[in-house]
């Protein structure tokens, strides 16, 4: 299953090197998504500076609906969904390795959006290791709940309007936790934010099982 | 009969409410290149796509390679080649980055293969670089080509197979089906062009109305 899992990341991985759509569109929507936070909220007034964590992962979720969009975009165009059904990759891993494609171009994302918090929201670092784990843990619970609502939605015509509706109340949990582990780790509390990891953390494994076990009934459906 | 690699008994499949096939009987020996022919929408898609696995089958008794269509989809999907309408590439990807991933998803042997596949399709070179969204429809299509000799399935499902290809890739599909034909593998194909068509083929059946209503070897006329 890791073989096909691999090859699965290695090729969507290649077709975001090839379209550049991610360094091209996703990257800079990213950073203007925040610059445009920091017009709204005055940072004089401190707002912007309280808001930082949240604006971080409000961003990487407006990302991840791209990022889940496109990745099954590809598999929409001239008949590519029927050749990988033919391929006799393990549905699974196929799940394995989309959410895996996904998660490592979010996860580039965020170093880039941490970047650009510290620079533009003037905010300091106080748990780096805290700020990691929570990034690693909530990126795979976005990846792996997009993964499976983005294969929920690639059948229906609506997709790209239906995707953000169905998957935004199910990663709001991720949302709420990501954000409170955050503030703990640029507001130097950290001892405050490692329950929250412990939340992504079950969040993570539970959208990862259940993506493992429904994606192959959700592949054959949507097609 | 050999072998029977295909065997299709009142089989029925639906496309929403249509029943796209209406109890279809069918039985395909190994080696044996059947042309399916008919009017549009007859079925003849459908059909292969049921024989593929991919198009749910709601009744009747589909054994495809030795396998249950209908209760193991998978192991039937790993043994058989479908070209269809579509290409069925990634548009971003160059021509062989297609070919290497279906090369590993389906555990063909790579490298070398891939590189004798491109030669032998007359995709080597500047081409095999080329990302397939910038290809022409007759280049796509002998890239699908690839796609499929790189499967090395024991049946191969051909829809419509010379659509888009110019004269020399006629030529060189036609070559392929022959060759593979004669190394054993079962081809089923559909096709408009009979002309074209009927020389590959050591049987003809003709479908109309989600049915096969007429069967008989290539040389006979008659089932047009």
């Amino acid at each position: 299953m890791w073989h096909d899992a691999a090859v699965m990341a290695g090729k969507d991985l290649r077709i975001e090197l090839r379209s550049r759509v991610a360094t091209n569109q996703v990257a800079p929507f990213a950073l203007l998504v925040l610059v445009l936070f920091a017009f709204a909220l005055d940072p004089d007034r401190g707002v912007l500076a309280r808001a930082a964590a949240g604006l971080f992962w409000v961003a990487v979720l407006f990302c991840a609906l791209l990022a889940i969009q496109r990745a099954f975009a590809v598999e929409a165009t001239d008949g590519a969904r029927d050749n990988l059904r033919l391929s006799g990759l393990d549905p699974a891993a196929i799940f394995l390795g989309k959410a895996g494609a996904i998660a490592a171009e979010l996860g580039v994302l965020e170093v880039l959006l941490g970047a650009g918090v510290v620079v533009l929201y003037n905010r300091a670092l106080h748990g780096p290791a805290l700020l990691v784990v929570t990034c690693v843990l909530a990126t795979i619970g976005l990846a792996a709940a997009g993964t499976l609502y983005g294969a929920l939605a690639a059948g229906l015509r609506v997709r790209e309007t239906l995707l953000p509706l169905l998957l935004l109340p199910v990663v709001a949990p991720v949302l709420l936790a990501a954000t409170r582990a955050s503030e703990a780790a640029l507001g130097g509390s950290p001892g405050d934010g490692w329950p929250w990891v412990r939340l992504l953390g079950v969040f993570a494994v539970i959208y990862v099982a259940f993506g493992v076990v429904a994606f192959g009934p959700l592949l054959e459906e949507s097609s | 009969m050999d072998r029977v690699v295909v065997h299709l008994h009142a089989v029925v499949s639906l496309l929403g409410r249509f029943p796209a096939l209406a109890g279809v009987d069918l039985d395909v020996a190994a080696g044996e290149v059947v042309l399916v022919q008919g009017p549009n929408g007859a079925g003849k898609t459908t059909l292969l796509r049921a024989c593929a696995g991919l198009v749910p089958i709601v009744d009747g008794e589909a054994v495809v390679l030795g396998h249950d269509v209908r209760r193991d989809r998978r192991s039937v999907r790993r043994h058989v080649a479908l070209l269809g309408h579509a290409s069925g590439l990634y548009e971003d990807l160059t021509v062989a980055d297609n070919l290497r991933f279906v090369a590993r998803a389906t555990r063909a042997p790579g490298g070398a293969s891939v590189q004798d596949t491109l030669d032998r399709l007359g995709l080597g070179g500047r081409l095999s670089g080329v990302q397939v969204g910038r290809l022409s429809a007759g280049q796509r299509r002998r890239v699908a080509v690839a796609a499929l000799l790189l499967r090395r399935a024991d049946l191969w499902l051909l829809d419509e197979p010379h659509a888009g290809l110019d004269a020399e890739g006629r030529e060189r599909l036609d070559d392929l089906v022959r060759q593979t034909a004669a190394a054993g593998t079962t081809v089923l194909l559909a096709s408009h062009e009979l002309e074209r068509a009927r020389p590959l083929a050591s049987r003809v059946v003709a479908m109309a109305g989600g049915q096969i209503r007429a069967e008989a070897s290539a040389g006979v006329v008659g089932v047009a």
